[in-house]
């Protein structure tokens, strides 16, 4: 078991450390792969497979096939790599905004244009 | 010898490749962030710099978390960009500087940056995105660009006070190169943001410009601040104001502000485009 980098903790926030680095590592490797057009297209024609390939944990394949990113994360994954798992299902990082915080992306996107006012 | 004549902080976000390349700047959404971009071009092609040294972090093309440099750097003479997941398409090759890497390699490793050192090293939008901000169309090839890369993704990631003092040790390598060359330094990424869980979205505008306040002002108060310090105040993604920490470390001299344009958001961030001169006392 790896050790948590900080105590400190912030709601809605999973700091990607080592332990997180450890239990993500197949996930985020996989998520790296997509770099490749090859590897999308293999993902794309048997998501269950390429997952297999990678050695994803039962919880990890259920929020692949769920698109859940809150689960990924909680699963170890990098937001970096999400980010090419994501981009692969042609969402956008205010989609993805969206789906973490149980908003519209119009909605994600209107707390954002008031967050940049600096009204909170 | 070599000169620092000044410095830029701007965002290196992917949205901002997708906008230019889709021509949107004059839309409503992009145009108050584009607009703050003409000076600094103006700038830049006036002075000519040699060299920019630019400080960014990769975010998953040329470094997995198989082996993940605290620091690295490019010592090539050219730089290529690649498919980070999204079928971006490949942007022509930058122009690297080697000699000059390898000096600042040299300098630095010896004052106790244990840097790691690329002769290949594939850049990704944080370093592809800032110069087609400041050389639209790609045409930045003239220009020898040297990648100064820090990890901002994986915990534990080097401290503000640390990323300063790089920056410093850079600094004194430049003043001490003898080439008569003149360099500018761009700090690139942040400013506050979140991409990742429930607190997606999260941005501090207030703290963001005092952060532009303190890089020009009070540099140091900048180095009190943790990377944990930075998340809560900036947003989990905020830990790229390390880029802008390091840019301003290599300063040595007197520094004097031309231009700023904050705007946020644009796309998840808050972002802040500052156009610094420096000078050495004689």
């Amino acid at each position: 078991m790896a050790s948590n980098y900080t105590d400190r903790q912030f709601q809605g926030t999973y700091l990607f450390d080592g332990q997180m680095a450890k239990k993500g590592y197949g996930l985020n490797k996989m998520c790296y792969s997509f770099n490749d057009q090859v590897a999308r297209d293999e993902f794309n024609a048997d998501p269950e497979a390429y997952c297999e390939k990678f050695k994803l944990t039962e919880a990890q394949k259920e929020a692949i096939r769920n698109r859940d990113v809150i689960g990924l994360l909680r699963e170890g994954g990098s937001i970096y790599y999400l980010a090419k798992f994501t981009g692969l299902l042609k969402l956008n990082m205010q989609d993805i905004g969206g789906l973490q915080t149980g908003m519209s992306t119009d909605e994600f996107k209107a707390m954002l244009e008031k967050n940049g006012r600096g009204e909170v | 010898m070599a000169k620092i004549i000044g410095a830029v902080t701007t965002s290196h976000i992917p949205a901002i490749a997708n906008a230019m390349a889709n021509g949107l700047e004059e839309t409503p959404y992009w145009k108050p962030f584009f607009d703050g971009y003409p000076p600094v071009r103006d700038w830049l092609n006036e002075k000519k710099p040699d060299v920019i040294i630019l400080f960014y972090n990769d975010h998953g093309l040329e470094f997995f978390i198989d082996k993940k440099p605290t620091f690295a750097m490019g010592v090539a003479d050219e730089y290529y960009n690649s498919d980070e997941g999204w079928g971006i398409p490949t942007i022509p090759p930058v122009t690297g500087e080697s000699d000059l890497s390898w000096h600042i390699a040299n300098s630095i490793v010896d004052e106790g940056f244990d840097m790691t050192i690329c002769q290949e090293m594939k850049v990704d939008h944080g370093l592809t995105v800032p110069l087609n901000l400041m050389w639209p169309g790609h045409k930045y090839g003239h220009v020898k660009v040297i990648p100064v890369c820090i990890n901002c993704e994986q915990y534990p990631m080097p401290q503000p006070k640390r990323t300063f003092e790089l920056g410093r040790a850079i600094g004194r390598a430049v003043e001490s190169y003898e080439k008569d060359i003149n360099v500018v330094v761009f700090g690139t990424g942040g400013m506050s943001h979140q991409l990742d869980g429930e607190r997606a979205g999260f941005i501090n505008r207030a703290f963001d410009i005092d952060c532009l306040d303190k890089l020009v002002t009070d540099p140091e108060a900048l180095t009190k601040y943790s990377n944990i310090d930075l998340v809560e105040q900036g947003g989990a993604q905020a830990v790229e104001l390390n880029m802008l920490i390091a840019m301003r470390g290599t300063l040595l001299g007197k520094v004097t502000e031309l231009h700023r344009n904050y705007h946020a958001p644009i796309s998840n961030t808050g972002s802040g485009l500052m156009l610094l001169e420096h000078e050495m006392p004689k």
